[in-house]
């Protein structure tokens, strides 16, 4: 009877996930790896200082991760967890975005107010982007024309071309802009203002801000509301918010603009990443030291894994 | 002595800064009056020259390369004065055209050219903890992004009451900003419940700080100064002049540990701040400055960046819409705290987390969890809405 439940189980469950997660532990120095069916810790990556940004090469077979006090881009190989030739960053690397063709890394370097161009392949600087005062987030529009970089301190979303590698044009938002996410189309850009509690929407072709979603959870006084990292679903219809200090994320459906729901999460949420197929959410909770994990069919929060000290972001790829 | 620093590094972004703006110039000054006085205690408080300047050269900075997306250009003008000078020098500054002057100088002065600048200038002060000014002495044309003496002693008393240490013997000095600081004290005992076992008064007999060996003199006064107190958890210092506090750490009669003026200090920045993205301020600080930042740099930083804030968000405002905006609920500031600062509309005090330093590293920041408020958490610390005696 016990067998049989079992397999009823195994048939109507999701195709198998068997997936890896990558999660940088900002103070643990160390990037924990998770299997994406048990969600147990496999293994450990050490050897590097206050890892931060992590992405994932476009056939998830190569790790780049920010690690900001070594002044690099390390890179791991994602099946065997090696560490394969560095690449060059800039001062201070702490988040980054690979282009849609997987060629070149764009490299936000807060204390130079600089974004750096790096080619993957020969580990070359391409060029250096002046851009405002404490660069951080760092978006990429769906045909791969345009980087966004928002400055912390100018508080301005940086638009620039990735032909060019010049500025061409600047969209003031509110106060700390932390991460930019465009929709699936490119036609609209949210940016996060953590400092400021908003998300801007911003219409793209006139580089406008057209809206301003705002927070508010019951009981929680307005300044804990601080929106971080997000992340928009492929379909382009929701959009999920890590509140930080709140410890919530917020759903947000991107045809209204409207917050549908508050997911409560692990404590200082920061950055998150959707599994390759979409069903799932995991969020990086620093102040917890979990991962938590949320069933994005029905936007409810599953589980929580404990991971190293500190996770700041992470990112998903299928098992080799 | 006047030194103007412009900055013109990020001036070639401008070109690429989309449609052309008009260029506006933005200018501000800073004036340090430096009283003289006694050397502080150790050798190692000796201020640089270029205290509190710095800071303003990096406001000037981020503010430029901020405006160079705008069309904004920013100058700062640093003045050093004495007492004796002050007046003269703002003088100056007014009839420059100078709208925006930041001060650090002691309360009185501080009152005193913010009277002076009247309507002409919006005066932020950088350096005066006293609160009185925020108080009986306020003025409707001065700001304080520093905190206040009340802010300091209650994101303290909210930390020891944290520790569950809630009796204290309280060590205040013989001036008259010293009785006040100690007053600040008393009145965050009473507020978070905490009991004053014992306050004594540690008289200024004059003399030099610091002389060869003057240690060997100190060991002996501080455990004989220090006996004989009721029981207590902690030793809070009074010591706004900076006679004895640093006396007191590791000389007191009981082993106990000492805050306030020494120890663990209640502070709005030291060069160990890291949280909150404050190591980069740092790194762009130490780079500029060739030092570590002081809590004058971080004061002056931010209240230029004030003025930068409003000039970006009003798109090159004027001197009346500058202002209008910083005194309006729509101002509101990062400044590496964890939240966004704004002004207190009821005595012009900017709201904000007060650090507790000690030694190398932060403690802690307060407010500390479990104190609530009914608007904002910080408006636990310092003076509230209810309480102000300031009728500006």
């Amino acid at each position: 009877m016990r067998n049989l439940a079992l397999i009823a189980l195994a048939l109507t469950a999701q195709p198998a996930l068997a997936d890896r997660i990558f999660v940088t532990n900002e103070r643990g120095n160390s990037i924990s790896v998770l299997d994406g069916d048990s969600l147990e810790v496999i293994h450990t990556i050490d050897g590097l200082q206050r890892p931060r940004g992590i992405t994932a090469s476009h056939d998830g077979k190569v790790i780049y991760v920010c690690a900001s006090d070594d002044n690099l881009v390390r890179v791991y190989d994602a099946a065997t967890f090696e560490e394969l030739p560095s690449l060059p960053s800039g001062p201070d690397p702490e988040l980054f975005v690979l282009d849609p063709v997987g060629d070149r890394l764009f490299i936000a370097n807060e204390d130079d107010n600089l974004v750096t161009v790096v080619d993957v392949n020969t580990r070359q600087v391409l060029a250096e982007v002046p851009v405002g005062v404490e660069p951080e987030g760092m978006g990429v529009s769906p045909d791969g024309k345009i980087v966004v970089n928002t400055s912390e301190t100018t508080n301005m979303a940086h638009m620039i071309d990735t032909t060019t590698y010049e500025i061409v044009g600047n969209i003031l938002v509110d106060g700390r802009p932390r991460y930019a996410e465009y929709t699936p189309d490119g036609q609209t850009l949210f940016v996060s203002a953590e400092i400021g509690g908003t998300v801007s929407v911003i219409d793209v072709p006139s580089q406008t801000v057209t809206h301003k979603i705002t927070f508010d959870v019951p009981g929680l006084l307005p300044e804990a509301l601080q929106p971080v990292g997000m992340r928009i679903t492929e379909d382009g219809t929701k959009l999920y918010v890590a509140l930080g200090p709140a410890n919530r994320v917020a759903v947000i459906d991107v045809a209204s603009d409207e917050v549908t729901d508050y997911l409560l999460v692990g404590q200082r949420v920061w950055q998150m990443a959707f599994s390759p197929d979409g069903s799932r959410l995991y969020t990086a909770n620093g102040n917890s030291n979990d991962v938590s994990v949320i069933d994005t069919a029905t936007d409810t929060v599953t589980e929580s894994v404990q991971v190293g000290q500190q996770p700041w972001g992470l990112v998903v790829v299928p098992t080799p | 002595m006047m030194r103007r620093e412009a900055i013109c590094g990020a001036l070639v972004l401008a070109g690429l800064a989309g449609p052309a703006l008009a260029d506006v110039t933005y200018r501000a000054a800073v004036i340090r009056v430096d009283a003289p006085g006694p050397l502080p205690i150790s050798r190692l408080d000796l201020p640089p020259d270029d205290l509190g300047f710095a800071g303003a050269a990096l406001a000037t900075d981020d503010n430029m390369t901020t405006g160079a997306f705008t069309g904004q250009t920013f100058e700062t003008i640093s003045v050093v004065a004495t007492p004796e000078t002050a007046e003269a020098e703002m003088a100056r500054l007014l009839d420059d055209g100078i709208f925006f002057v930041v001060t650090l100088a002691d309360a009185a002065t501080t009152v005193a050219l913010a009277d002076q600048a009247g309507d002409r200038a919006l005066v932020v002060n950088a350096a005066a903890t006293d609160d009185s000014l925020r108080g009986a002495d306020c003025r409707a044309n001065l700001l304080h992004v520093t905190p206040s003496d009340a802010m300091r002693a209650d994101a303290l008393a909210q930390y020891l009451m944290w520790k569950r240490w809630d009796s204290w013997f309280l060590i205040a000095g013989s001036h008259p900003e010293d009785v006040a600081l100690a007053e600040a004290y008393t009145r965050a005992a009473a507020k978070f419940g905490a009991k004053i076992v014992e306050e004594r008064t540690y008289e200024d007999t004059g003399g030099a700080r610091r002389t060869d060996t003057g240690h060997v003199l100190v060991q002996a006064q501080i455990p004989v100064f220090t006996q004989r107190a009721p029981d207590h958890d902690v030793m809070i210092a009074a010591d706004h002049a900076g006679v004895f506090g640093d006396y007191l750490p590791y000389r007191t009669w009981d082993a106990r540990p000492v805050a306030g003026s020494a120890g663990l200090i209640p502070t709005s920045w030291t060069p160990a701040m890291e949280a909150w993205g404050a190591t980069q301020w740092q790194n762009r600080f130490e780079e500029g400055a060739s030092r570590l930042a002081q809590e004058e740099d971080f004061e002056t930083w931010v209240a230029l960046r004030v003025l930068g804030e409003a000039a970006t968000r009003t798109q090159g405002g004027d001197a009346a819409a500058i202002r209008d905006f910083i005194l309006s609920d729509r101002f509101e500031l990062g400044a590496f705290k964890g939240q966004k600062l704004t002004f207190r509309d009821w005595d012009g005090q900017l709201r904000q987390p007060v650090l507790l330093a000690a030694d190398n590293v932060i403690v802690s920041v307060s407010p500390q969890d479990g104190f609530l408020h009914q608007t904002s958490t910080l408006d636990t610390l310092g003076i509230d809405r209810t309480e102000t005696e300031c009728r500006k």
